[in-house]
């Protein structure tokens, strides 16, 4: 049976009672969520098992464990999450704060959009990895290359949304702050930015992915360390139970981090309509 | 010019410009004169929504603007509150040409425009903020008090989409008091209020404009709303809206219990007749 509910927002959910009468509808996503991973585990365990694919090509999920447990009693591990960590959290950082300010202006002052648009478009068009070999030409093949490039893959995402946010805020509440004779500063601070707020943190989600993309392919232009740098060795050695194992640190790194920005999201939902 | 740009006290402003000015337009509190305005239409022609309108307000009047749908009376509202600039004309606020909107000109939209990440206490009290006049704990004790002025005392920590239209709609009104102003500017206000909220808010404005000594002008499209609140009403023709009419509402105030008096019909009556034959004729004969 299907009901028809009202949540706060006012859309309606269909909300299905049957084989999982009595959940709460977050249970419910949790476990059906759960059920899938849990599925998908367990036929990719069986298929390693059963000897259809050779563990060369296809690790079984109990060797990706032991292949994770083993790279964390070594130190070495430290040193890869160390130097990706910082590459990560210094570019999305710069990304993040040059996107918003830049954002910001280039969405208040029109002029300023003329003027940095069109330079904009043309660098958002080109896909942005392939300037990583530019990058260590003029920066070298130490950490501020690596930085550099996770921080011009990630900052667009931030700034374009950032900037379009600020365009599309609603004309009517600007009259009303003219009309109460605000200045375009306190206009722009209690209009502007609570009003591009979403915007900020819808670009920084995608922000995060794309700055993971920009950290591995940052450490495959020739990284001494980094989680990267470490699934590339790996995967030039078929030691494909590492590879995975790197590809679940990245994936746990991202869902953290998205976790974190969707949060953020949440909390400032509350008024949302 | 150089003046307007200078805020002065507005007492002094008026006072200045009626020294300066001997014309009879500066006498007036507003003062409008053979106000035009068009809009710029597409493909380069104009459309014109206020065509040569004389209208004159005094301090401390209420007057209703009355008229068929899309006749112009946002459109010269918008004028008065220095939105949207004239056509032709002169349109002199206390001796001055409008020329932006300024804080001494409340204006209470037909849409809430609430501030949606604001609780309705902190939406009352924008106002005062943005034009800087009274500190924070000062303007929210201000705030509660027009809360429970306009019944909405127990959501001052509600967020705007937690109300209903009306209720938005008092909150609206709430925070265009809160700044004192001169005039008051309203535009349909109550048009999606229930009919008894409706009438309790009437007279609670009708008190507060005589209380603050807040001049009002007053949009509406319906008859009795404009029979009950106004000194005069001004009953506008079809597009473009010009004034055909001007009713003056001989009604003792308070008007509490006025509605079902005779007076009170035979005004309604007569101000619905003008209003039938304005929404009829065309304007420009
Ligand atoms: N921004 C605009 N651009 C072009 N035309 C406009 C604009 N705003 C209003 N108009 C036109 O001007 C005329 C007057 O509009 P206005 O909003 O002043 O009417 P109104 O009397 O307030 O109507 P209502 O009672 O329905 O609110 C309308 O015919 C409308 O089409
Ligand atoms: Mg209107």
């Amino acid at each position: 049976m299907a009901t028809i509910v009202l949540d706060d927002s006012g859309a309606p959910k269909r909300q299905e009672r049957g084989v999982l009468t009595g959940m709460g509808q977050g249970t419910e996503r949790v476990v059906l969520g759960t059920a899938f991973i849990a599925v998908l585990f367990v036929v990719w365990e069986l298929v390693t098992a059963l000897g259809i694919e050779p563990p060369i090509l296809l690790p079984s999920p109990s060797g990706v464990v032991s292949a994770l447990a083993n790279l964390f009693s070594s130190s070495d591990i430290w040193a890869d999450l160390a130097e990706s960590g910082k590459e990560l959290f210094y570019g999305l950082v710069l990304a993040a704060s040059v996107g918003i300010t830049a954002g910001l202006s280039i969405g208040w002052y029109p002029r300023l959009g003329y003027f940095f648009d069109p330079f904009i478009n043309f660098l958002y068009a080109i896909p942005r990895v392939a300037l990583g070999p530019l990058l260590i030409v003029w920066l070298g093949i130490g950490l501020s290359s690596k930085v550099a490039l996770v921080f011009l893959i990630a900052v667009f995402p931030v700034l374009v949304n950032t900037s379009s946010g600020v365009r599309s805020l609603d004309q009517h509440l600007l009259r009303v702050a003219r009309c109460f004779g605000a200045s375009d500063l306190k206009i722009f601070r209690t209009i502007a930015l609570p009003g591009s707020v979403p915007f900020i943190l819808g670009g920084l989600r995608l922000a995060v992915g794309q700055a993971l993309i920009g950290v591995f392919v940052a450490e495959l232009l020739g990284a001494q360390h980094g989680v990267g740098a470490l699934i590339d060795n790996a995967g030039q050695q078929f030691q494909t139970d590492i590879v995975f194992a790197g590809l679940l640190i990245f994936a746990v790194a991202g869902m953290v981090l998205t976790g974190l920005v969707r949060w953020l999201e949440r909390r400032f939902d509350a008024w949302r309509v | 010019m150089a003046i307007a740009r200078v805020s002065m006290p507005p007492k002094q402003a008026a006072g200045a410009a009626s020294q300066a000015s001997a014309a009879g337009a500066a006498d007036h509190y507003l003062y409008a004169g053979q106000v035009s305005i068009a809009y710029a239409g597409r493909g380069g022609e104009t459309m014109l929504a206020i065509d040569h309108v004389d209208f004159v307000l005094e301090r401390g009047e209420f007057v209703c603007l009355l008229g068929p749908s899309g006749c112009g009376k946002t459109t010269f509202l918008n004028a008065v509150a220095g939105f949207l600039p004239i056509s032709s004309g002169q349109l002199n606020f206390e001796g001055q040409p409008v020329s932006r909107p300024g804080p001494d000109r409340a204006m209470v939209f037909q849409q809430p425009g609430l501030l949606p990440w604001r609780d309705v206490l902190h939406n009352v009290t924008y106002g005062l903020e943005m034009s800087g006049r009274m500190r924070r704990r000062e303007a929210a004790a201000h705030a509660s008090a027009l809360l429970e002025l306009v019944g909405l005392a127990d959501f001052a920590r509600s967020y705007p989409h937690q109300l209903s239209g009306g209720m938005q709609q008092r909150v609206n009104l709430a925070r265009a008091l809160a700044v004192e102003p001169e005039l008051l500017l309203l535009d349909e206000p109550f048009a999606s209020v229930d009919a008894q909220t409706r009438e309790a808010l009437q007279v609670e404005l009708l008190g507060i404009c005589k209380r603050a000594e807040v001049t009002a002008l007053f949009v509406t499209h319906d008859i009795s709303e404009a029979v009950f609140l106004a000194d005069r009403v001004c009953i506008f023709s079809r597009r473009p809206g010009r004034i055909v009419r001007e009713v003056r509402v001989n009604l003792p105030k308070p008007r509490d219990d006025v509605r079902l008096k005779p007076d009170f019909l035979a005004y309604v009556q007569e101000v619905a007749g003008v209003l039938a034959s304005a929404a009829k004729a065309p304007s420009n004969s």
